[in-house]
């Protein structure tokens, strides 16, 4: 839907606002992001500095801490995901209602960061949940976890409402409801990754196969 | 504290048949080490902890070994207890302890009947290197999940062969990722080649 660029910016001058529906639900959607109250380690120290009145997160609507997924719309993965503790990350996913968001904050929590060669951290959280804006750091100052959540606003703020063009995951009648609950197993996580949803570069073998193939 | 020889000569003299030997660490410790067989360790525990020039009376940690066996001589796990005296200020005094690195001989008594906070810690070394503790009311994992049976902080622990794709893989790394059958970008191979003919 079009609406001339000048003279919407006339009409703005005069207090009065044209927009389509999709961009005045999206704006109202992405000014009010409530992300769960959980944090896994040191980077949640900096999330909850991000909260507090120096960097003040309630500038871009994000202030209002969920204590139960039920409430949130966004997880922020906050730190070291250990095998122990993934299942009940991804159960809490499970539990928030769409439209649910994915922040992995810290070099952790996106690839096992410094701990990524040990037997008991995950090698990040988008094994068994999709995320939507990483951050790297070690942890992440507060203010590269407002520029994550301004991303995740953009992000937002281009999604498509109406069913011909729609990007929402809850739109689309094939995607899962709830993402599969890794479980415990002798040596490993049951399965060690989501293969549905993650897509590491390819394998090896497969490119064997395709030398193969060609030859 | 009286000096280690001594408490040693009088361990043994109160504990009969304790084999103590006393172990030197490195310089920079400056703690030398009483090391007790397995049959006496809880007598001598018992000892330092009741007797009143030692009153040891608070275990401020636990830790397990991994000695990989040698040439010359068998591997071993070895549990230190470093013991302090809060009552006569003083300490710590080091407590060890060896088993068998195999599985099934893997055991050592349990000091946790006479320190209380040993409990966790032991409960640790148990889950991590495999030591049944002897005497423990209540041995089980305390970090790993319950269906865990690998003990990982032994030296021979092989994590799961899940080795994660890597911008930059060389040497040791790429090696590793071809050989478990890791996921690795697609010109891993030419490299690795490029590298052997170096």
């Amino acid at each position: 839907m079009a609406v001339d660029e000048g003279l919407k910016s006339e009409l703005q001058k005069q207090g009065i606002f044209v927009l389509p529906f999709e961009q005045l639900y999206n704006w109202g959607r992405k000014s009010s992001i409530w992300p769960l109250q959980f944090g896994l380690a040191c980077c949640a120290i900096e999330m909850i500095a991000s909260a507090a009145s120096r960097y003040d997160l309630a500038r871009f609507g994000a202030e209002v801490f969920r204590a139960t997924p039920r409430q949130a719309d966004l997880m922020i993965v906050a730190g070291t995901v250990t095998k122990k503790m993934a299942p009940q990350v991804v159960r809490l996913y499970n539990q928030m209602p769409e439209p649910k968001y994915c922040i992995a904050m810290g070099a952790c929590a996106i690839s096992g960061g410094p701990f990524k060669d040990g037997y008991n951290v995950l090698k990040g959280i988008d094994r068994y949940v999709p995320v939507d804006v990483h951050i790297p750091g070690c942890p992440p100052r507060p203010e590269a976890l407002i520029h994550a959540i301004m991303t995740l606003q953009r992000k937002i703020a281009n999604q498509h409402l109406d069913k011909k063009q729609a990007d929402l995951r809850w739109y689309d009648k094939n995607a899962a409801e709830e993402y599969p609950i890794p479980s415990f197993g002798e040596h490993d996580l049951h399965p060690p990754a989501n293969r549905e949803l993650w897509h590491p570069p390819r394998d090896y073998r497969d490119v064997l196969l395709d030398e193969v193939k060609k030859s | 504290m009286e000096a280690i020889e001594k408490i040693k000569d009088l361990a043994a003299q109160t504990v009969s048949g304790a084999k103590i030997e006393i172990i030197n660490s490195t310089p920079a410790a400056q703690q030398p080490a009483l090391l007790v067989d397995r049959e006496h360790i809880y007598a001598v525990a018992k000892f330092l902890k009741e007797d009143l020039r030692f009153q040891m009376d608070f275990c401020s940690c636990v830790t397990g070994v991994d000695y990989l066996p040698k040439a010359d001589k068998p591997g071993c796990i070895e549990i230190v207890y470093h013991l302090y005296s809060v009552a006569q200020r003083q300490g710590p005094l080091v407590l060890k302890v060896r088993a068998p690195r195999e599985l099934e001989q893997c055991h050592v008594p349990s000091l946790t009947p006479l320190w209380r906070g040993c409990e966790f810690q032991e409960r640790e070394a148990y889950d991590l290197y495999g030591v049944k503790f002897d005497g423990h009311p209540d041995l089980r994992r305390i970090l790993m999940w319950d269906e865990f049976t690998d003990y990982p902080m032994r030296k021979d622990y092989v994590p799961p062969a899940d080795y994660e794709w890597e911008p930059t893989p060389h040497d040791d790394t790429l090696q590793r990722a071809v050989d478990e059958g890791g996921i690795m970008p697609p010109t891993a191979r030419e490299e690795l080649a490029k590298a052997k003919k170096k």
